[in-house]
């Protein structure tokens, strides 16, 4: 490839550059890669805030890895924390103990890594809510969702794995709580159980099993998701917003290279600097105030990180006493029924693009994101389940919401237990009111135009206030989205209506009964026909459907 | 509840007519330090004021609160000294109140009421030091653990018990008032006689308290040491918040 007349790099860059090309051919792969468009707004770059805050779990994550010992023999410890000196505990809790205490730059890195942990299931938690906020899980990227969630269940396990491994008080408790839910599964949960414990809890292998999964298998585990999931959002393009020339055909933004990924480099710094700095000023997870594990004492205000908060508050609002005997078992209800519902509302997030698509019929791609109120159904949804999500998680600290804000905790519990119910509904309805309420102010102003406030009066004495007229890139905005209506249950070829196609269409009345279709090209010209001058509208290149007339 | 002045004063006038300094000789098993004639009067006449119109004018109790008849000189001294005494009516549990009465005046009451009865004395010096070479706070932290944590939390933040009660944060409580409150179990507090815990055992859990109280905290500002909670409303509210101004900005800078 390389012959006489091509130019010879001076620099060394250059050099090692063409040594790897000539090699590699990496050059053909850059060029295509670094051609592909990223558009910006803030929203999406949270999942890269995510992506960030795992690749600082990485790096800390291996530092930690040179001084934990994962197992469960007892020692006394001999490391400098007064209150604990002497005392009996297991080699892992010692080995934090001596991480925090006696390793430099030890509790910087435990305290970075467990705050990174923190942010990492935050940030995938605000970015899936900002995919399903703005619909774009709709094809082709439901597949996307999919691993996404995946996604998103393995850090919640990295991070509960983590949060077993110090083997102080507080883990332990944790770790008895999951024991208690396994073994309330019927007939299999006790010898699951004892599987993986190792025999009766807590035994002297279950540190060592985390110890594997958390730093193995889980993160191998996510860096394949991560991979698979960033294929997919190359191979697809990204979505954006809605614009004058975004369409479902193209994406607008900057080429990866060397915009974007110059501006992603620096956001990386930006991050781990921010959790740095959280480190360096904030305790987390003090493990020595905790002391050893010990099946016996339970500490006031023990609680699981804020991830497996809501799994913890399911089992504290579930009302307790509903143990039910059948054929002999013991089924306690009390703990089996938060873990089936908190299954169930797992299974209805990871199905919720397939049930949307179902519910629509829609087999068109969409690349272009919906604003929310554009969906006030979804919306309303979404913010069903949010508050459902927030009243368990709220739930998981009933004592301390009591305590520091002296509350009756059985009070605060009940309350909770019906917000827990009534909740979602009133958000749902208020949700979706506010949405269509919002798009029907849109309607008045791609009609209309803004009220300016402005009176004035006209020759022949009529008071009018003027509206001024919105430029054309907001009224593509506001007049850009899909209208979709209830569909009717049709007959099948056999002439017979389903029940499969009575619940679709209930279903989807239940979705689009209440709508606010955009403006239409007849409308808008109706409008403004007795209003002169007519707003200097060119028609966008690609004008949205809608306009075009057809409704 | 409140009785009328000149009641007061015939209670006072009775209660000094019969017993007419008799207290002078009553010895305490109990007691440490023996208390003197004219201390017990004087407590008995702050406590016909203060203390009577609930308690009973001989401590006997009455509506407003249970017999005082040997809970001891420890509990007295914990209650008025802690600002619990006098009562006032509240919710499901007494709070703390601005401390109402000089060391000598709750001396006297304490001295006064030990007299009634024996019960718990007021802690020798001896086990209220937090430092010296026999003190175990290894044993110290265990203890506090098993006995102490479920209600009080790990490092005595404070927790909540049923029904609107509470068992308070630990922080500032007096190694006296730690170690009183142990022996007599205020409220919903149990007991902690010295069967359960030895005088030195309190004592190794007292130096715990204040290890943990004057400590300084070794990873940074402790988000009131109630755990995983404040750490995720931190990370949501401050962590991803400061990240998301973050992006907003790198976002608008790029329009
Ligand atoms: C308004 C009524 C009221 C007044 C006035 C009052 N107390 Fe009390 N006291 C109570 C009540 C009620 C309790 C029981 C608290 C509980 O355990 O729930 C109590 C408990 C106590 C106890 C603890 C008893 C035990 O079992 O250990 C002591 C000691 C005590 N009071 C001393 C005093 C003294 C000394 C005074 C005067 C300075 C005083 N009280 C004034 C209502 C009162
Ligand atoms: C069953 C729960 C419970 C246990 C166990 C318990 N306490 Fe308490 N504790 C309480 C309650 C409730 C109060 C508040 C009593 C009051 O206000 O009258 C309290 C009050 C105290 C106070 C007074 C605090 C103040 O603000 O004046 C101290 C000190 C104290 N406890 C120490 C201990 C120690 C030390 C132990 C372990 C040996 C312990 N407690 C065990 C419930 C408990
Ligand atoms: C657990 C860690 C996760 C990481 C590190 C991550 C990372 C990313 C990144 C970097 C992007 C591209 C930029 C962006 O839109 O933010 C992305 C896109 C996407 N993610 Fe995630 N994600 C995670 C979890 C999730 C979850 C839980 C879901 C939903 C269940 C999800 C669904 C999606 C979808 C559908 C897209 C495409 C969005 C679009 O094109 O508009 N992701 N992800």
């Amino acid at each position: 490839m390389s012959t006489n007349t091509e130019q010879k790099p001076t620099t060394f860059i250059g050099g090692a550059a063409n040594y790897l090309d000539e090699r590699l051919s990496l050059g053909g792969v850059l060029k295509n890669f670094g051609r592909k468009v990223f558009p910006d707004h803030w929203s999406f770059m949270l999942g890269e805030v995510a992506m960030y805050s795992f690749v600082v779990l990485l790096i800390s994550g291996t530092f930690l890895t040179f001084f934990y010992q994962p197992s469960m023999a007892s020692v006394h410890y001999e490391g400098s924390y007064a209150p604990l000196k002497g005392a009996e505990m297991s080699i892992a809790y010692a080995s934090s103990l001596d991480i925090s205490f006696d390793i430099r730059g030890g509790l910087l890195m435990r305290q970075v890594h467990h705050w990174a942990a923190l942010l990492f299931v935050a940030a995938a938690g605000l970015h899936m809510l900002r995919v399903f906020f703005t619909g774009a899980f709709r094809k082709p990227r439901e597949l996307n969702w999919l691993v996404g969630f995946f996604l998103f269940l393995a850090a919640m396990g990295g991070g509960f794995t983590g949060y077993s491994l110090p083997d102080d008080l507080l883990s332990g408790n944790g770790l008895r709580i999951i024991d208690g839910m396994l073994k309330a599964i019927p007939f299999i949960g006790p010898s699951i159980s004892s599987g993986l414990f190792g025999g009766e809890f807590p035994g002297d292998e279950i540190v060592a099993r985390l110890y594997s999964l958390h730093i193995m298998i889980i993160p191998a585990l996510i860096i394949v998701l991560l991979a698979v999931h960033l294929m997919m959002v190359i191979i697809h393009k990204h979505t954006h917003y809605s614009g004058p020339g975004k369409t479902d055909e193209n994406v607008v933004g900057f080429p990866l290279m060397p915009v974007y990924v110059a501006k992603a480099g620096g956001f990386f710094f930006l991050v781990f600097g921010v959790l740095m700095a959280i480190a360096a000023t904030f305790t987390i997870n003090p493990i020595w105030n905790y002391g050893p594990y010990d099946p016996s004492p339970v500490s006031a205000g023990t609680q699981p990180d804020w991830y497996i908060g809501w799994l913890d508050g399911a089992l504290r609002l579930a009302p307790s006493r509903m143990d039910v005997e059948l054929l002999g078992v013991v089924l306690p209800f009390g703990v089996l029924l938060p873990l089936v519902i908190s299954l169930a509302f797992l299974a209805v997030v990871a199905a919720y693009p397939f049930i949307e698509k179902w519910v629509t019929g829609d087999d068109r791609e969409h690349h272009v994101l919906d604003r929310p109120r554009n969906a006030p159904t979804r919306t309303g949804i979404g913010a069903a389940g949010v508050v459902f999500y927030a009243v368990l998680w709220a739930g998981a600290s009933t004592d301390l919401i009591a305590t520091n804000f002296q509350m009756n905790l059985n009070q605060v519990l009940t309350s909770m237990q019906i917000l827990l119910i009534i909740g979602p509904v009133i958000a749902f309805w208020v949700t979706k009111r506010a949405c269509i309420a919002l798009q029907r102010k849109d309607r008045e102003i791609a009609l209309h135009g803004r009220e300016t406030g402005r009176v004035v009066r006209l020759p022949h004495g009529e008071y009018i206030e003027v509206h001024e007229q919105v430029d054309k890139y907001e009224l593509w905005k506001l007049v850009d989205f899909k209208d979709y209506q209830p569909t009717l249950a049709r007959p099948n070829a056999q002439g017979k209506i389903t029940l499969g196609s009575k619940i679709r269409a209930a279903l989807s009345s239940f979705y689009f009964e209440d709508r606010i279709a955009p403006v239409s090209k007849a409308e808008y010209e109706l409008a403004h026909a007795d209003h002169s001058p007519a707003p200097s509208v060119e028609k966008p290149k690609r004008k949205p459907r809608e306009l075009v007339g057809k409704k | 509840m409140r009785r009328r002045p000149w009641a007061i004063g015939f209670v006072i006038f009775l209660g000094l007519v019969l017993s007419g300094g008799g207290y002078a000789a009553a010895t305490n098993v109990v007691q440490a330090e023996v208390s003197s004639a004219d201390q017990v009067a004087e407590g008995r006449k702050l406590f016909l004021a203060n203390c009577a119109s609930c308690h009973g004018s001989n401590g006997e109790g009455a509506i407003g609160g249970p017999s005082l008849i040997g809970v001891g000189a420890a509990s007295v001294d914990f209650q008025v000294g802690t600002g619990r005494m006098p009562g006032q009516a509240s919710g499901p549990q007494l709070y703390k109140k601005p401390v109402q009465f000089t060391e000598e005046q709750i001396s006297a009451m304490a001295a006064y009421v030990a007299s009634l009865a024996p019960g718990p004395a007021i802690p020798d010096a001896e086990y209220l030091k937090t430092t010296g070479d026999d003190i175990d706070m290894t044993h110290g932290s265990e203890l506090f653990r098993i006995n102490c944590a479920m209600c009080h939390n790990a490092v005595g933040a404070g927790g909540a018990l049923t029904q609107g009660k509470f068992a308070p944060a630990l922080g500032g409580v007096t190694e006296k008032h730690i170690y009183e409150a142990m022996v007599t179990g205020p409220q919903n507090m149990p007991v902690f006689n010295d069967a359960n815990l030895t005088p030195e055992d309190k004592r190794d859990i007292i130096a715990y308290l204040k290890y943990v109280e004057e400590a300084d905290s070794v990873g940074g500002y402790e988000l009131a040491s109630i755990g995983p909670v404040a750490e995720g409303l931190f990370v949501w509210i401050f962590g991803l918040g400061f990240i998301i101004a973050i992006t907003v900005w790198l976002g608008a800078k790029a329009n």
